[in-house]
């Protein structure tokens, strides 16, 4: 019943969360913005593979990489580990715990009501990937660009719950910001948004393979930019959407646990 | 309707001197200490009464609240509305409930109250023609139909509040959890909410409980009141019979046409004020009748009044003399 009643409702809430998206619309654009390190490391291995492909990526290559995880990134990226944090040291979900829809749904609306103006956001530098490197990327062969897509929306729901997972920390900590900028640190060389995970050395690699960060990011990228074959793609998919399984059920685990420690300071 | 018993609650909190050396032990070691916000409470509440919760600030009322909205887990104890235990939260309990705290929002801040009542009506699941009803019936009641169209960030602290109230009654809960719902209003604005929370509970017969420190809030909604102190009940019973415990006396309001000499007031009554030609007397309850005659045959009489003492004073009495009870047993 209680899942039923919140289908019902999420398009309302994802209304009200774009009407939101939209009173904000300058701060998220200027966030958008700031997310430019992928540029940064385009221009960096564009220059180094100037003299020469380094492994299978040649300038052409790294453009389309860099491109796409810009992309993905801003598809992707979500800021509900910073509005959980606060909102639980302030005493904020009291107003999301005395509604008869689960916290979490509300969270998720909220955060992928945002999407379609990320989308329009992300929309030109698709448009520049594919003037670019357009005979490299999965769309010429659906059954990839079918698994990109899944992986996307795969990718999307793993950072969501692991977000969700460090912010209801908060519930335990005094903040869970800390956590989140060591988390963000290590997501930085294990989710190949600063490198290629394929440049990496090999015990990097092999670790990247068991570790979850590749399926937030590396992942969609690579099977966008047609680094993956049907067979590799679809296993990856797979221990993706075996993450977004795990992650969901720790999250609700630990918001649930930490939900009794909840102290609703403030009035 | 709402059953309490035994209830405690205790929270574990962190103690700091204040200084850079008092900063930098805590990093090493940290003093905590056990804070009992609430202890062995009990009480009940039928359908459709109205409740005022009472104490000084840190007596426990608005933790009893949020324990009673399920928001808290009680440490011991139990408690039940209707058929529900709050800490579980279940659906159909939420949509039982309401709890309005003055000091915090669920409006969505920089959107108009109607996206929030729009989003409510979906989270509840309300039919449209139902909810719009009941929009229509409270936006005019509050008299806020302009207001709701507005972001909530451009409205008055008054306009927010009555916006509030709207978004937390659209489900038409059965119990009304009020947490000084009239905090920050002007006397005009305080006494149209009071009305309106009147008037919510005889239309809908449902359970007020409701904290506040503006005794004139309490006086005019609530028949009856629980009384807590440092998180012990010290009182639950009627309103009038508390303040005639505590103050048998009567206070005599007296208008006069001149002014009089202060010897002739000091024959009637212990004088409480005098302002010009308005003067107050506190007079034995018994003794009431003889003084109103005295008064009429020798004063010059403009306009003359019979009230219980305030409310503000018996308060202030019952807890200066819990404090002192306290001191003494503390030596």
């Amino acid at each position: 019943m209680t899942l039923r009643r919140a289908i019902r409702a999420y398009p309302t809430l994802l209304r009200v969360g774009l009407s939101e998206v939209v009173a904000y619309r300058a701060e998220f654009l200027v966030w958008i913005l700031t997310t430019n390190m992928p540029l940064v490391m385009l221009a960096i291995w564009h220059a180094v593979a100037k003299d020469g492909a380094v492994g299978r990526f040649d300038q052409k290559e790294f453009t389309a990489y860099y491109l796409a995880v810009q992309a993905v990134r801003l598809l992707t990226s979500t800021w509900v580990v910073w509005q959980m944090s606060m909102e639980i040291r302030d005493g904020t979900p009291a107003a999301k715990l005395l509604r008869p829809v689960h916290p979490l749904f509300a969270y998720s609306a909220e955060h992928l009501a945002a999407v379609p103006l990320r989308a329009l956001v992300v929309s030109p530098i698709f448009a520049i990937l594919y003037f670019t490197a357009g005979d490299r990327l999965a769309i010429h062969d659906p059954m990839l660009l079918a698994i990109a897509l899944a992986s996307l929306v795969g990718a999307w729901m793993l950072i969501f719950f692991t977000m969700v997972l460090l912010g209801a920390l908060a519930f335990y900590m005094e903040s869970a910001l800390g956590l989140f900028e060591l988390w963000l640190g290590i997501h930085a060389i294990f989710s190949g948004y600063l490198i290629p995970l394929e440049v990496l050395p090999p015990w990097i690699r092999g670790a990247t393979r068991v570790l979850p960060f590749r399926y937030m990011l590396g992942f969609p990228v690579e099977t966008l930019v047609g680094l993956e074959t049907h067979a590799s793609a679809l296993r990856e998919l797979a221990v993706q959407w075996g993450y977004v399984g795990f992650f969901f059920a720790v999250s609700l685990l630990v918001w649930r646990a930490g939900v009794r420690r909840f102290a609703a300071y403030g009035g | 309707m709402i059953d309490v018993k035994n209830l405690s609650k205790s929270y574990r909190v962190h103690r700091r001197a204040p200084g850079l050396g008092a900063a930098l032990r805590s990093v090493i070691s940290r003093r905590y200490e056990v804070v009992k916000a609430v202890e062995d409470l009990s009480f009940h509440i039928n359908e459709g009464e109205r409740v005022g919760f009472l104490g000084p600030n840190g007596a426990g009322k608005t933790t009893t609240l949020k324990i009673l909205s399920g928001l808290l887990y009680p440490t011991a104890g139990s408690v039940r509305v209707g058929p529900f235990v709050p800490q579980q939260r279940d659906p159909r309990f939420l949509q039982l409930i309401t709890l309005v705290m003055g000091q915090k929002q669920q409006l969505l801040w920089d959107l108009p109250p109607a996206e929030t009542y729009a989003m409510n009506r979906a989270i509840y699941d309300l039919p449209r023609a139902q909810a719009d009803e009941t929009q229509k019936t409270l936006v005019e009641l509050l008299d806020i139909g302009d207001l709701i169209t507005k972001p909530t960030r451009q409205l008055s602290l008054g306009e927010r509040m009555k916006c509030e109230l709207v978004a937390a009654l659209l489900h038409r809960p059965r119990v009304l959890f009020l947490d000084e719902p009239t905090i920050g209003l002007d006397v005009s604005m305080q006494a149209k909410m009071r009305e309106f929370i009147r008037d919510y509970n005889q239309r809908f017969g449902a359970a007020v409980l409701l904290t506040s420190h503006y005794m004139d809030d309490v006086t005019a909604l609530c028949p009856r009141v629980i009384v807590i102190d440092r998180g012990h009940l010290i009182y639950d019973g009627d309103l009038q019979q508390l303040v005639r415990r505590v103050r048998p006396d009567k206070r005599v309001s007296i208008r006069l046409s001149a002014a009089i000499d202060r010897a002739q007031l000091d024959k009637l009554g212990a004088v409480v004020s005098v302002d010009a030609a308005q003067v107050v007397l506190s007079v034995p309850a018994v003794k009431v009748n003889v003084v109103v005659r005295d008064a009429l045959a020798t004063l010059p009489v403009v306009d003359l009044t019979i009230e219980d003492p305030p409310l503000e004073e018996v308060m202030r009495e019952i807890f200066s003399a819990q404090r002192e009870t306290r001191d003494r047993a503390v030596p």
